[in-house]
C-alpha cells in the first residue's frame, strides 16, 4: 500500500499497464515532457519514450480520430483530453465513430480505448474549465462512463477500464485531483466497471452522487445526523451501466431519494436515476425523488460556490425529503 | 559572438517550422541598428509611433502587475502577452475605424487601444459586478462590443470560423469592413481553422488572419503543429496567400496588416499572416515554462525584445528620452494601481444575475431556479 492522491493514482495505473502491456500508449496535449497540464502523465514520457507517449498537435478530433485508427490497428490507446470542456471538437467522433464501431460492423471492428479527462467545477475555471457533460455521453449507445471519488477506486477503474473490451470515458474529478487522498495497493488490481459502492450506510434517506459531490454528500450526510436524519451514501463510480441493483435495494429500504450532481439539472444524468427509480421501486417510495444539482446556466466563475450543490444545498433537500 | 538561436524549441522531430525572423520570406522593416528599411517602411507620423510605444509599454506594465495580483491571491488567472506586444498593437493599429478585431485570449492589448476602459478590463479580473460580462467569465475573457472587438472563449479556434462568417455577412450586405482574426500557431490544427480558412477562401471573404507564431502552445512546440515550414503556407491548400512578418518589429506588422487590409477590403479575398514572435512569459499564471524549455532560447529572444528594439528606434530619432520612460511608468502604474483599488472595492455579482441572459427572457424552470437560489443558504469562500 502506498498513501497517494488521485493525481498520483492514475499516473501509477498508467505506468503500471504500460509496463504490463505494450499495446498501451497515451496521446494528447501536453502530456509528454511537461507530463499534463495536472502533471497525471509525468514521468510517463521519460519512462518510455516519444512513441508512447504522445504529444500531439492541438485538435482534439485528431487526437481522437487517431486514437481510433489506432485501436482498429491493435494498439490500447488512452488519449488525453485536457479538460472536458474541450471534447466537443471530437464529439463527432466520439458519438459517430467510436460509439457504433462493434454495431455497425456486426463485431468485425471493435473500437476499444479510454479517453481520460479532467471534469467538473472548484478549481475557479468559468464556463470552460468546469463543465460536467457526462449525460452528453451517457446517452450515447455503446460508451461507459466512470467516474471515481478515490485514489483507491481510480487507480482500480482505470485498470479495469483499459482492459475492458469497450470503450470507457474516464472522468477525473479535478477540485479533488490533490485533494482526495488513500492507501493503494501496489500490486494488481482492478475494481469492477458496473459496480458502486456505499460510502455510508443508513436508513432513512438514499443519497446518490460520484465524484467531487461525494464528499459533499457525506458532509451534508453528517450534519443531517445531527438532526436525527441517517442516510445512506452510494457512491456511482461507475455512471454507464449503473449499479441499479445497488440503488434499487437501498431505495427500497429507505423510500427516500436525493440525487447530486454539478451538472445542469435538466436532462442531467439525475433525471435518468430519478425516471429508473420509479420504473423499479415506486411502490416503495415515500416521498418525491429530488435533484441538488448545478443550476441550468453556463459555469459561473465568481458565483461558483453558487453554483455548485454543495453541502449546504445538500441538507436541506435531505431534511426536507426526510420529514415529507 | 555566434548568434543565440532563436529557432530551437526543444522536441526532437525530424523537420521544424522556421521561427527565424531573417529568413528571405519574413517582411523586415526595423533594422538592429535601430533604423528603418526604406523598402518596406509603412511611413509613420513620429506621433503614431510614440503614441504606439507608450501603449506596449503600458501593456508590459499591465501585465506585469496583473501577474503579481495572481500571485497575491487577488486575482486568479492571468493571460499575458510578454513579448508579443508588437505582433498584437502593430495590428491592432492598422486597422481601420469600421474594422473588426476576433481575438484569441491574449489581445487585451489591442482591445485597450480600441477603446475598452481600463477599469472594464480590470473588473473582470476581479470578476466583479463592473465587469460588463457579470463576473460569469475567467479573468482576461472580457467583452467590448464598443471596441469592435469579439467576445472570447477558451476553446480553441472557433472564433476564426466566426470572424470569417462576419466578415463574408459585411461582403453579402456590400460593407467596407474588414474583420482581423487573432490566433496562435497551436490553433492552426484545430478543426476550425480549416473550415474558416476554408469557407473563407471559398467565398473571398474580407479577413485577415492573423497568426500569432509564438513558438509554443503550453508545452508543445511549433514542429508537433505542423510538417508546413512555415505557418503562412497553410494557407495555401485553401487559395488564401500567406505572408511571414517579423512580430516583434512593430513597422512590419503594421507594413504587412495594412497590405493584408487593402487587399480584403478590395475584394480579393482573405489573407493569412504569421507573426515571428515568442511567448517570453509562460502560457499562463498556471504555467512553468522551466519544466518544457530552455532558457538560452529564451534570452535569446529577449534580445529581440519589440519594446528594447523600438525604444532603440525612438532614441535614434531622439523622440524618447529615459525621462519621459520613467514618468511614463510612474502614470501608467498609479492608473493601474487606482482601477484595481476601484475594482477590489465593487461588490460580487449579484446572484440574480446569474440566470440573466441565458436566454433573451427567462423561462419558468429559471424563474424557479432563481427563486430557490436566492430562498437558500449562501455558500462560503466566494
Ligand atoms: C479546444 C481546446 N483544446 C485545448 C485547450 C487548452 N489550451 C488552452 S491554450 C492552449 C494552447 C494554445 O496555443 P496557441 O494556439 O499556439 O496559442 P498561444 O497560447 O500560444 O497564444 C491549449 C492547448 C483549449 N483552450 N481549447
Amino acid at each position: 500500500m502506498t498513501q497517494m492522491n488521485m493525481v498520483q493514482a492514475i499516473n501509477s495505473a498508467l505506468r503500471h499497464e504500460m509496463k504490463r502491456d505494450d499495446r498501451v500508449v497515451v496521446l494528447g496535449e501536453d502530456v509528454g515532457k511537461v507530463g499534463g497540464v495536472f502533471r497525471v502523465t509525468q514521468g510517463l514520457f521519460d519512462e518510455f519514450g516519444d512513441d508512447r507517449v504522445i504529444d500531439t498537435p492541438l485538435s482534439e478530433g485528431g487526437i481522437i480520430g487517431c486514437a481510433i485508427g489506432m485501436a482498429l490497428y491493435g494498439l490500447v490507446p488512452v488519449p488525453e483530453i485536457q479538460f472536458s470542456d474541450f471534447i466537443f471538437p471530437a464529439y463527432d467522433q466520439i458519438v459517430s465513430e467510436l460509439a457504433k464501431f462493434r454495431y455497425r460492423s456486426g463485431g468485425e471492428y471493435p473500437s476499444k480505448l479510454v479517453i481520460r479527462t479532467p471534469v467538473g467545477g472548484g478549481i475557479r475555471g468559468g464556463h470552460y474549465h468546469s463543465q460536467s457533460p457526462e449525460s452528453l455521453f451517457i446517452h450515447v449507445a455503446g460508451l461507459k462512463v466512470v467516474c471515481p471519488s478515490n485514489p483507491h477506486d481510480a487507480k482500480g477503474l482505470l485498470l479495469a477500464s483499459i482492459r475492458d473490451p469497450d470503450p470507457v470515458l474516464f472522468f477525473e474529478p479535478k477540485r479533488i485531483y490533490r485533494a482526495a487522498k488513500g492507501d493503494v495497493p501496489d500490486e494488481d488490481y482492478t475494481v469492477p466497471i458496473g459496480k458502486a459502492a456505499i460510502s455510508r450506510e443508513g436508513k432513512h434517506v438514499t443519497m446518490i452522487a460520484w465524484g467531487a459531490m461525494l464528499y459533499e454528500a457525506l458532509a451534508a450526510a453528517d450534519q443531517a445526523a445531527e438532526q436525527g436524519v441517517d442516510c445512506e451514501v452510494i457512491d456511482l463510480r461507475t455512471l454507464w451501466p449503473v449499479d441499479i441493483d445497488t440503488i434499487i435495494e437501498s431505495v427500497k429500504k429507505t423510500g427516500r431519494v436525493v440525487v447530486v450532481h454539478e451538472a445542469p439539472k435538466t436532462c442531467g444524468f439525475g433525471a435518468e436515476l430519478i425516471a429508473l427509480i420509479n420504473e423499479k421501486a415506486f411502490l416503495h417510495l415515500e416521498a418525491p425523488p429530488v435533484r441538488v444539482t448545478g443550476f441550468d446556466t453556463p459555469f459561473p466563475y465568481t458565483l461558483e460556490n453558487e453554483y455548485l450543490p454543495l453541502a449546504h444545498r445538500i441538507l436541506p433537500a435531505v431534511l426536507e425529503t426526510a420529514r415529507y | 559572438m555566434a548568434q543565440p538561436s532563436l529557432t530551437e524549441t526543444g522536441a526532437s522531430a525530424g523537420h521544424s517550422p522556421s521561427l527565424d525572423p531573417n529568413a528571405s520570406d519574413v517582411i523586415r522593416v526595423l533594422r538592429d541598428d535601430g533604423t528603418l528599411d526604406p523598402a518596406t517602411d509603412p511611413k509613420l507620423s513620429d506621433d503614431a509611433v510614440v503614441a504606439l510605444f507608450q501603449h506596449m509599454v503600458f501593456v508590459r506594465v499591465l501585465d506585469e502587475r496583473l501577474v503579481t495580483l495572481q500571485r497575491q491571491g487577488r486575482i486568479g488567472f492571468h493571460i499575458g502577452s510578454l513579448g508579443e506586444e508588437a505582433a498584437i498593437l502593430g495590428s491592432a493599429f492598422a486597422m481601420r475605424s469600421q474594422d473588426w478585431l476576433f481575438p484569441c485570449y491574449r489581445e487585451f492589448g489591442a482591445a485597450l487601444w480600441r477603446g475598452m476602459t481600463l477599469q472594464s478590463y480590470i473588473d473582470n479580473m476581479f470578476g466583479n459586478a463592473g465587469d460588463p460580462a457579470h463576473g460569469r467569465q475567467m479573468p482576461d475573457h472580457y467583452t467590448a462590443r464598443a471596441a469592435k472587438f469579439g467576445s472570447i472563449s477558451s476553446p480553441i479556434g472557433t472564433q476564426i470560423t466566426q470572424g470569417a462568417g462576419f466578415a463574408w455577412a459585411a461582403k453579402i450586405k456590400r460593407d467596407d469592413l474588414v474583420a482581423l482574426v487573432y490566433f496562435g500557431e497551436g490553433a492552426t490544427s484545430s478543426n476550425e481553422f480549416h473550415n474558416g480558412l476554408n469557407f473563407a477562401g471559398v467565398f473571398k471573404t474580407p479577413n485577415v488572419f492573423f497568426c500569432r507564431n509564438n513558438g509554443w502552445a503550453i508545452s508543445v512546440p511549433v514542429e508537433r503543429q505542423t510538417a508546413s515550414e512555415t505557418f503562412a503556407g497553410k494557407g495555401v491548400a485553401y487559395g488564401v496567400p500567406g505572408v511571414r512578418c517579423d512580430g516583434n518589429d512593430l513597422f512590419a506588422v503594421i507594413k504587412a496588416t495594412r497590405d493584408a487590409v487593402a487587399h480584403a477590403a478590395s475584394g480579393k479575398g482573405p489573407v493569412l499572416i504569421e507573426a515571428l514572435t515568442y511567448r517570453l512569459s509562460g502560457h499562463s499564471t498556471s504555467d512553468d515554462p522551466k519544466a518544457y524549455r530552455k532558457d538560452e532560447v529564451v534570452e535569446a529572444w529577449k534580445q529581440r525584445d519589440p519594446l528594447v528594439r523600438l525604444r532603440k528606434y525612438l532614441d535614434g530619432r531622439s523622440l524618447w528620452s529615459d525621462a519621459l520612460q520613467s514618468e511614463l511608468e510612474s502614470k501608467v502604474d498609479a492608473e493601474i494601481k487606482t482601477a484595481v483599488a476601484v475594482a477590489e472595492k465593487k461588490p460580487q455579482p449579484s446572484l440574480e444575475s446569474m440566470f440573466d441572459d441565458v436566454f433573451a427572457e427567462l423561462p419558468w424552470h429559471l424563474k424557479e431556479q432563481r427563486a430557490q437560489l436566492l430562498a437558500g443558504v449562501r455558500a462560503k469562500g466566494h
